[in-house]
C-alpha cells in the first residue's frame, strides 16, 4: 500500500546526512564534553561545532544557545527561569490563548503559584493583535511569551512588532518557535526576542533535543541544578550524540530553506485548491496568506475527525486532527476553539502538514482518496444530512 | 489501539442509515466529546424488525452503532432492553477506557427509540 506522511508539524523523519553523522559520531566519541583530557575535548569540539550551527540557523551567536531535551523543556525553561529571577519585581505574564500546551500549561502552573497571567485572544484567522499586547502590559509585567507560528493552524505571529513593544517596555519577550525555525526565516534579531524555544525533531534532526536561546545579558534562574553545564542554565551531561545531530539537522535546515519553503508551499497550495473543488462544505482554519507554508487544516462538516483519520490511515495517509475524540484527554483542540469555530467544525477537523516526504504524486493520491473518505462518512453522518435539507 | 472487531465494525458498519417510516427513534448527544448518535427502529409484533443507525461521531461510535444494531434487530422489545453499554464494549473485544463514553452512546439511544416507540404506542392505544 501507498504510504503518504502529512504529520511533519508532529515530528519528521531524520535526514540521512543527519543519521549517518549521528551514527560516526556515536560509534567513536563518547567523551564526557566537561571532561578536560582529550576524549572530553573531542566530544566538547563536536557539540560546539554544533552550537554554532544551531546559532546560525537564528542569527544568533553560540554563547547564546543553551542545549536542553527539546521544546518543552526549551518553553520550561523560559517561562520558569523569568518568573523565578523577576518574582521580585512582579508576577504578571502575557501570553496568548492559542499556546502549545509546553508554555500553556506552564503559565497555568504560574497561576496557581501566586503569578497573574493574561491570555490574549485570537482573530478568527488565530492573529494576535500587538495592540492587544500593549494594553495587557501592567507596571508589574515581568514576560511575554507568544509563539512565532501555531502548530494546528500554522498562522504566523507579528512577532517583531510585539517585540518591538515588550522592548520599549524593558519587559522580557520570549516566543516559541519550535514549528518557525527552519520553515521560514527565523533571525532572533529582526525578531526582537530575548528567548526563543528550539526543537531538534521539528527539522529532520533527532527527538529528545532543543535548545533556548538566552540573548545576552539576559538573566534567568535554572530549573535543573547540578553540574553546572550550558552556563549553569541547564545542569546535566549533555545528549552529544542528539546535539551532533540537531546541529547538522540546523546546517541543513538554513541551507535548504529557500527551496523546501517555495517546495512545500507549491504542494500544499494544490493540495488546498483539489480539496477545494472536490468537497463540498469544508473550511480552510487558520490564515491565507499569514501562515507557515507546509501547513493546511480543514474543517469537514458533518465529519468527526477521528473516523477521517483512522479512514486515511487505512489508505496509508498519516495526518492528525483536534477533534476531542482524537485526543486522550478527550479535551478538542483550544486553538480551533479560540477561533471561535462552532463545535461542530472543531470535530471535523484534519491537520495535514507536508515537508520532505512529500511529492507531487503523493497529494494527486490523497486527492483521490480524500473525496470518497468524506463522502462515506457523511452518508451516515445525521449532521450532513441535516445540512442537505 | 483498537480491537480488531472495532475496526471490522468502523471500515464496514452494519445497519448504517435512516429508516423512513420508524417505529422510534433515539438520538443522543454527548456533551463531553460532541458525538452524535441516533438510532431507529422499526417494531412488528414486539419485535424489532429493523434497527439502523446514524452518527456523527468517532470509531468507536461508529463500531458500537453498529454492534448495537446487529444485537438489537430481530429481538424481542424485552430482549433488546438487556442490551447494555457492557454487552456492546464486550461484543467489540473491549474499548480503550479513554473511549467508554463515546460507545456509551449506541446502548443510550437504542434505549431511547424504545421509549419513543412505547410513547407513540400508548397514544395509539388511548
Ligand atoms: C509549538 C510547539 N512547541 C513545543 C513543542 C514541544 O517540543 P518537543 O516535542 O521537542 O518537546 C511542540 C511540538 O510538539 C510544538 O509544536
Ligand atoms: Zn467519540
Amino acid at each position: 500500500m501507498r504510504s503518504v506522511y502529512l504529520d511533519h508539524a508532529a515530528t519528521t523523519p531524520l535526514h540521512p546526512e543527519v543519521s549517518s553523522l549521528m551514527g560516526e559520531f556515536m560509534r567513536e566519541i563518547f567523551g564526557n564534553p566537561s571532561s578536560l583530557h582529550s576524549f572530553g575535548r573531542e566530544a566538547r569540539k563536536w557539540m560546539e561545532e554544533a552550537r554554532q550551527k544551531v546559532a546560525n540557523l537564528i542569527g544568533a551567536s553560540a554563547e547564546e544557545i543553551v542545549f536542553t531535551s527539546g521544546g518543552t523543556e526549551a518553553d520550561n525553561l523560559a517561562i520558569l527561569g523569568v518568573a523565578l529571577s523577576r518574582s521580585e519585581k512582579g508576577r504578571h505574564i502575557i501570553t496568548s490563548s492559542i499556546e502549545h500546551h509546553a508554555v500553556l500549561d506552564t503559565c497555568k502552573f504560574l497561576a496557581k503559584k501566586g503569578f497573574e497571567v493574561t491570555f490574549l485572544p485570537v482573530d478568527r484567522y488565530g492573529i494576535i493583535d500587538p495592540d492587544d499586547v500593549r494594553k495587557a502590559i501592567r507596571k508589574d509585567t515581568i514576560l511575554i511569551t507568544i509563539m512565532h507560528a501555531n502548530n494546528e493552524i500554522g498562522t504566523i505571529e507579528p512577532i517583531e512588532e510585539i517585540g518591538k513593544i515588550a522592548r520599549d517596555h524593558g519587559i522580557i519577550f520570549h516566543t516559541d518557535a519550535v514549528q518557525t525555525a527552519g520553515k521560514i526565516p527565523v533571525d532572533v534579531n529582526t525578531l526582537n526576542v530575548d528567548l526563543l524555544s528550539l526543537s531538534a525533531h521539528k527539522i529532520y534532526g533527532p527527538k529528545g533535543v532543543g535548545a533556548l536561546y538566552v540573548r545576552k545579558g539576559v538573566r534567568l534562574e535554572p530549573i535543573l541544578h547540578g553540574g553546572g553545564q550550558e552556563r549553569k542554565y541547564r545542569s546535566g551531561t549533555e545528549n552529544t550524540i542528539g546535539i551532533v545531530g540537531f546541529g547538522k539537522a540546523a546546517e541543513i535546515a538554513a541551507r535548504d530553506l529557500d527551496q523546501e519553503f517555495s517546495r512545500t508551499k507549491r504542494l500544499r497550495d494544490k493540495l488546498i485548491r483539489g480539496i477545494f473543488e472536490k468537497i463540498p462544505d469544508v473550511r480552510l482554519n487558520g490564515h491565507l496568506k499569514q501562515r507557515l507554508p507546509h501547513n493546511a487544516n480543514f474543517s469537514f462538516f458533518g465529519v468527526e475527525g477521528e473516523s477521517l483519520i483512522l479512514s486515511l490511515d487505512l489508505q496509508g495517509i498519516a495526518a492528525s486532527s483536534g477533534s476531542a475524540c482524537s485526543s486522550r484527554s478527550l479535551q478538542p483542540s483550544h486553538v480551533l476553539a479560540a477561533l471561535g469555530l462552532p463545535y461542530e467544525w472543531i470535530h471535523g477537523s484534519v491537520r495535514m502538514t507536508l515537508g520532505r516526504t512529500n511529492t507531487e504524486s503523493d497529494i494527486d493520491y490523497v486527492l483521490e482518496v480524500l473525496p470518497d473518505i468524506v463522502a462515506r462518512l457523511r452518508s451516515f453522518s445525521p449532521l450532513a444530512r441535516k445540512l442537505q435539507a | 489501539m483498537y480491537s480488531e472487531k472495532v475496526m471490522a465494525h468502523f471500515r464496514n458498519p452494519q445497519n448504517v442509515g435512516e429508516i423512513p417510516d420508524a417505529s422510534g427513534v433515539g438520538e443522543v448527544g454527548n456533551v463531553i466529546c460532541g458525538d452524535i448518535l441516533r438510532v431507529y427502529i422499526k417494531v412488528r409484533d414486539n419485535v424489532l424488525e429493523d434497527v439502523k443507525f446514524m452518527t456523527f461521531g468517532c470509531a468507536a461510535a461508529v463500531a458500537s452503532g453498529s454492534m448495537t444494531t446487529v444485537l438489537a434487530k430481530g429481538r424481542t422489545i424485552e430482549e433488546a432492553l438487556q442490551i447494555t453499554k457492557k454487552t456492546v464494549a464486550e461484543a467489540l473485544g473491549g474499548l480503550p477506557p479513554h473511549k467508554r463514553h463515546c460507545s456509551n452512546l449506541a446502548a443510550d439511544a437504542l434505549r431511547k427509540a424504545i421509549e419513543d416507540w412505547k410513547h407513540k404506542e400508548a397514544r395509539t392505544v388511548s
